[in-house]
């Protein structure tokens, strides 16, 4: 089902889940008859990312995308499904088994305040992976490695004397970036790399990532909850909700026809300053229900869904890229294809009443 | 031309260091008219917050309102003493923070949190204050509000927090709300829920707001006219369409570039070399000036003040009348 990746994927997960027990005690299960409640963090989830490309992954916090990242990482082990890391099955690895395989694998995190030990020095932060795989041997390679990769994302060598609290947020970023790139991986997991930037910053990173992807040939999955973020670096998106994910498609296409009406609404984000123009609002469950303890515990993915029917094809399939191209022209600070988009909310009053914040 | 509510004339926050004195806000002037929602937007440390906490009289000691004034309804209310400023504060001027979970008390209900503030500043008694708690978290769109009063702040979610923090900032009906990174900890879709409130609540109760962020979108969808912030300055100052769409000064238009957009196809995105100078090395001149492309000698040696320029304020040399011909030429 995944057209762009399909010849030579580098990663393919198929059937991936991850549940989490949040059941109360056992004693407070028995005497208030609670029944176990599962958290389906990710509840199965198929996708492919072909050598070179850029995955984006987006949905709101709490949709699982992180979790995801985590489980790609080998920091979860899954409940079910496999990780095919060129066509190796890595899921539930023992850890010796798991290290040649870390080595190929890197994430870069979000928060590079928290992500960077504030008493290490650069150099060390930057060579751990250098020296935990001996990569190089001697003071002098390393520390002529650690040089070569601080240049490559545009720091001074010289910085590896210095600490982390001496480093702006994007100078840090630039550090872990430094960091993952020192095992010579060839699969970066970015988990909201730039959330915590400013924006001229967040620019400046996200142009780092792509010169670094075209001259080192890297493969990204990278997550994020903006959508322009995600639309601007990735060749193909795939958006989670609840758990699922319930759209996948290359990102031109995506972006000019969202199929799903949680990422339609939540494409406003992205909405470019320019259109001056009320969001797309979504309701949801959240909103709409305050009893639910917790939007995601043993729900079905029953979304406040807009029923438009669906060409019968499969989401992101290419001929539909066609069709597609032709409505984005007027989309461009024009107004809505649609008029002022119906959200999640358009189909349910009572969701509809909540959005508006009557 | 109504009075503006709230008028601020050169204001200087300054921070009192051993190694000197910080200058976090540097000779900001801008007005709020009645009803009118004015964007504070920049980048992190460009003064944005402060700003708001100055005109809130929430300075955190030992900051310190330096010069300047801060008119409300034409009386100057910087530098007020503690008790004359908390009269007006919730009374006047409601405030919203970015995090709706460090803004209300874990341990009170959301109820005897609102009782309270209101008894504080109306005069309604306990049990009329009770009803017209129930009202605002009706009004800012709490399902159940009945049974949600007597709830504790855990029991609500983000989004629904933040509206309660919107209820206790309405209280006593103020005419000016300082709203800090309001939607900044929400998901987008709450974010837009917050929005359409707070638009909303202007609307009907002309109250206005001062809506400091970092999200050009938020601001986009929201303000009236947007003031962008650099190094403790304001840049560019003017309706929120003129300033995004015919952005003046070259930080504006450098900013406006590097945010990625879903309808552009560009290989890489525009950016700003550098980044914003720290407080302590402020450069002279325009304090844009080293990460300017359009530099001049002029804007290393003298600061430029606010002009008009098409019915926005820009401080920048470029369209001194002096210096720029080509602006000139255009009028």
């Amino acid at each position: 089902m995944e057209p762009a990746a399909s010849g030579q994927a580098v990663l393919k997960v198929t059937g991936l889940k991850r549940y989490f027990d949040v059941s109360p005690p056992l004693l407070n299960r028995v005497l208030e008859r609670q029944p176990r409640q599962i958290l389906k963090a990710v509840d199965g989830i198929d996708f492919a990312i072909g050598r070179g490309e850029t995955f984006g992954l987006v949905g709101e916090s709490g949709c699982g995308k992180s979790t995801v990242a985590r489980l790609i990482v080998g920091l979860y082990a899954p409940t079910a499904g496999s990780i095919e890391l060129e066509g190796r099955d890595i899921a539930g690895l023992s850890r010796r088994q798991m290290a040649p395989v870390r080595r190929r694998l890197q994430m870069i995190f979000q928060d590079p305040f928290a992500s960077l030990n504030p008493r290490w020095r650069v150099l060390d932060i930057v060579a751990e992976p250098i020296r935990a795989f001996g990569l190089a041997s001697g003071k002098a390679a390393v520390t002529r490695r650690v040089g070569e990769l601080l240049e490559q994302v545009k720091l001074n060598p010289r910085d590896g004397d210095k600490y982390p609290h001496e480093f702006s947020g994007g100078q840090r970023q630039r550090i872990s970036i430094a960091r993952a790139l020192a095992s010579n991986p060839e699969f970066l997991v970015c988990d909201e790399p730039t959330s915590a930037l400013d924006v001229s910053v967040q620019a400046q990173i996200l142009n780092l990532m792509r010169d670094l992807q075209r001259d080192l040939g890297l493969t990204y999955l990278f997550i994020s909850h903006n959508l322009a973020v995600v639309r601007h670096i990735s060749d193909r998106v795939g958006v989670m909700y609840l758990g699922r994910m319930v759209e996948q498609a290359p990102a031109r296409t995506l972006f000019a026809t969202p199929r799903h009406p949680v990422h339609e609404a939540a494409a406003r984000h992205g909405a470019r300053p320019g259109d001056v123009r009320p969001r797309a609002r979504a309701g949801g469950r959240r909103g709409a229900e305050p009893d639910q303890p917790a939007g995601r515990l043993q729900l079905p993915p029953a979304l406040p869904v807009r029923r438009r029917p669906l060409p019968g094809r499969e989401p992101g399939a290419d001929r539909a890229a066609g069709r597609r191209r032709r409505r984005l022209p007027r989309r461009r600070g024009g107004p809505h294809p649609r008029g002022r988009p119906a959200g999640i909310a358009g189909g349910n009053p009572a969701l509809a009443a909540v959005a508006r914040g009557d | 031309m109504t009075e503006p509510l709230l008028q601020v004339r050169d204001l200087v926050v300054q921070f009192p260091t051993r190694r000197g004195t910080l200058t976090a806000v540097d000779g900001v002037s801008f007005h709020i008219d009645p009803g009118e929602v004015l964007g504070v937007v920049g980048e992190s440390g460009a003064g944005k917050s402060m700003t708001g906490a100055a005109v809130i009289g929430l300075l955190e000691p030992p900051g310190r309102i330096a010069g300047g004034e801060i008119l409300l309804e034409g009386q100057p209310i910087q530098n007020l003493p503690y008790e004359a400023m908390r009269r007006i504060r919730g009374r006047k001027i409601g405030a919203i923070f970015q995090d709706p979970l460090t803004s209300l008390n874990p341990l009170y209900s959301v109820g005897q949190q609102l009782v309270e503030t209101i008894v504080t500043h109306t005069d309604l008694t306990p049990t009329r204050a009770r009803a017209r708690a129930v009202e605002l978290l009706a009004e800012v769109g709490i399902p159940a509000p009945e049974r949600r009063v007597d709830q504790y702040p855990h029991q609500f979610s983000g989004g629904m927090r933040q509206r309660v923090v919107i209820a206790l900032a309405l209280c006593a009906n103020p005419r000016l709300i300082i709203a800090d990174e309001p939607t900044t900890a929400l998901d987008v879709s709450i974010q837009a829920q917050i929005i359409a409130l707070l638009r909303r609540l202007c609307r009907e109760h002309g109250t206005a707001v001062m809506l400091v962020t970092h999200d050009m979108g938020v601001i986009a969808e929201t303000a009236d006219r947007v003031a962008v912030m650099y190094a403790g300055r304001i840049a560019e100052i003017g309706p929120v369409r003129q300033v995004i769409k015919q952005a003046r000064h070259p930080y504006t238009i450098g900013l406006m570039g590097s945010i990625p957009t879903i309808a552009q196809d560009a290989e890489r995105l525009r950016q700003i070399p550098g980044s914003m100078p720290r407080l302590t090395d402020i450069p002279a001149g325009c304090a844009f000036n080293p990460r300017c492309e359009r530099v001049f000698e002029r804007c290393r040696r003298d600061r430029p003040e606010p002009i008009d320029v098409d019915g926005s304020r820009v401080a920048c040399w470029l369209y001194d009348p002096s210096t720029a011909q080509r602006e000139a030429a255009d009028a």
